[in-house]
């Protein structure tokens, strides 16, 4: 058996699919949060709370109704989404004209909110979420042993971000999208709907925490405390990518999953904090940010 | 985050009617004095100690207009220090307080240079993750004692004279160290130096054309900012003879938010009432079957939608009216 810098290959490739897995969740994350900032300039506290209402919609789903992964799959995005459409309608439309800083604390007390109540009712301990039948199992691939759900996981987020930067940067819709970032006015001058759109984004954005939920149920258990200590990491991958693009978010997001999965293996105590001392390191030497544009 | 100006409160025009103030602050300190014949000992200290916090972040908010999401990292830690020297290298408390607030300025030193590169909400966000370093950094040193913290912190006799076991002598002390801090606060507040950190937060771009090096500025407000929530923490940790991972959690960052947005960002006395509330509402929720998050999330979400001067900035905005 041959060994890679003292650390046997089995050890060094399950760390690193290990971060791959947990920088796809990154990527997700702050792939909602860019878009979000980006149409409305809000850092949205909530993105983590409604991470775990995805996963738990799934949960509820299953447990009470009896609708599987794949029916969730569907249900819970579009859940969270509405969820987000109904409280960017009724509380952030709001706070638009203020300071943009009012924007995250109303998002902190959601997220204070939503995570007290799901604590209050489910508890603290996580709930088992099975994994499809159609992805037990997995690959030996000689090195490694590969389950077939975290390939899966991998495959299905890095294509949804694709997908993303996809629509935002290549279609129609998109440059409408940017366009009204730009200049909302002059868009609305255009005959676009630019509220309705800001209300879509939102939801959209939410809708993407609320998938990462369900792709996360069955590979970290449900429960209310989820969402809330991957958030603060998140904001860290978004402070280093910067807010520029949404390819850099994406990039920012697994590049850091990774780094996180090799510090596990040659330093496991730092392996929390790696993500933050980076993010010290990009603001000494870039304070906008690796693929961010100064304002 | 800029406070409305046209709701400039009237305590930061305190010397324009000094009596008045004088009045004021004497009837407080009075009822201060005599509160704990009154009320719980360690409830009132609990309160100060938070009030004190409270205006610490206040005068990065209120009167420089930085957020800080991440004043858990200085309170918390601190009390990490104070309990450590005082417990296991047998300090005396006024020392073990010292400890804290050096600790805590050196803090928010490195917090400071890292975080003024960003503004608004990156500073926010910024703040908020290098305290989260502090969380794991607490939950993994092996001085910290992880999940259990520091327990059984001897509280002492302060200065070799006063024996902080009785509560009373202890009650006093707590306040004797927040009417300090808040004095301290008051006079930078009023100093030329507040001025110019007032002026950055109305307009940071003509502050700089005006020749002020508005970084210097911003950090020289975070430390002292630091230091004072440090200190906060380190007799917090006295008080309760405890330091807990609870004081290091982000959600903590989020109270001290909470407190100065409901008593009133910019407005001196605003915190201190907001601490009493959010004290007193915690303590009585405690003995209800109601989620605190919960409640306090509620209140967030409201202060921001319908009062964002808060409740002293409401009343000064209401008796400015009158006077007008």
């Amino acid at each position: 058996m041959f060994q890679l810098l003292g650390i046997p290959p089995q050890a060094l490739f399950g760390q690193l699919l290990l971060g791959l897995i947990n920088g796809s969740f990154y990527a997700l994350l702050s792939l909602g949060l860019a878009v979000i900032f980006g149409m409305l300039n809000v850092i949205n506290f909530a993105h983590g709370a409604l991470y775990m209402v995805g996963a738990f919609v799934a949960w509820l789903l299953l447990t009470s109704v009896g609708v599987g992964y794949w029916g969730a799959l569907v249900l819970a995005p579009l859940t969270v989404g509405l969820l987000g459409i109904v409280l960017e309608k009724t509380m952030l439309s709001r706070l638009y004209k203020l300071d943009h800083l009012y924007g995250l604390l109303l998002t902190f007390g959601l997220a204070l909110i939503l995570e007290g109540a799901f604590r209050h009712q489910y508890g603290v301990s996580g709930q088992p979420y099975p994994i499809p039948d159609a992805l037990k199992g997995g690959q030996n691939l000689g090195f490694m042993f590969l389950p077939n759900y975290r390939a899966w996981v991998v495959i299905a987020s890095l294509t949804i971000c694709f997908g993303t930067w996809f629509a935002i940067e290549r279609t129609k819709l998109g440059a409408y999208l940017r366009a009204a970032t730009e200049n909302p006015t002059l868009v609305q001058a255009f005959g676009i709907n630019v509220p309705v759109m800001v209300s879509l984004t939102y939801g959209f954005g939410v809708a993407l925490a609320g998938l990462a939920g369900v792709l996360a149920a069955p590979i970290y258990q449900v429960s209310p405390l989820m969402g809330s200590n991957l958030i603060i990491v998140v904001f860290a991958v978004v402070v280093i990518g910067g807010m520029g693009s949404i390819l850099g978010a994406i990039v920012t997001g697994l590049g850091l999953g990774l780094l996180e999965g090799l510090t596990k293996i040659f330093y496991p105590e730092a392996s929390n904090i790696v993500v933050f001392v980076i993010m010290a390191i990009v603001l000494l030497i870039k304070p906008a940010g690796l693929f961010g544009r100064e304002r | 985050m800029s406070v409305t100006s046209n709701s400039t409160p009237v305590a930061l025009r305190g010397s324009a009617n000094g009596a008045g103030t004088v009045m004021i602050a004497a009837v407080l300190l009075l009822l201060a004095v005599a509160a704990p014949f009154v009320l719980y000992p360690v409830f009132l200290m609990k309160v100060l100690c938070f009030a004190l916090f409270a205006c610490a972040f206040n005068l990065l908010i209120g009167f420089a207009g930085l957020l800080s999401f991440g004043h858990a990292a200085f309170f918390g830690g601190a009390a990490y220090i104070t309990a450590h020297v005082v417990k296991v290298w047998g300090w005396a408390p006024e020392f073990g307080l010292l400890a804290a607030v050096v600790v805590a300025a050196g803090l928010g030193l490195v917090f400071g240079l890292i975080a003024i590169r960003r503004q608004g909400i990156y500073f926010a966000m910024i703040t908020l993750a290098l305290s989260q370093m502090v969380f794991f950094l607490a939950l993994q040193l092996p001085f910290t004692h992880g999940e259990d913290g520091i327990q059984g912190v001897p509280r002492g006799t302060l200065f070799g004279l006063f024996d902080l076991n009785q509560p009373l002598t202890m009650y006093y002390a707590v306040l004797a160290i927040f009417v300090a801090g808040f004095a301290l606060i008051w006079r930078t507040v009023h100093s030329p130096f507040g001025q110019v950190l007032k002026a950055i937060r109305e307009n940071e771009p003509r502050a700089v054309s005006l020749g002020y090096r508005t970084d210097r500025y911003k950090l020289v407000a975070f430390v002292l900012s630091a230091s004072l929530a440090g200190l906060a923490g380190g007799t917090k940790a006295l008080v309760f003879q405890l330091a807990s991972l609870t004081d290091v959690t982000w959600q903590m960052s989020g109270e001290v938010v909470l407190m100065t947005l409901l008593g009133g960002m910019g407005t001196l006395l605003g915190p201190v009432v907001g601490a009493g509330l959010v004290v007193t509402l915690e303590s009585y929720l405690a003995s209800t079957s109601l989620p605190v998050p919960v409640v306090i999330g509620c209140i967030f979400v409201v202060c921001v939608l319908v009062f964002r001067r808060g409740i002293v900035g409401e009343v000064m905005n209401y008796l400015g009216k009158n006077r007008a």
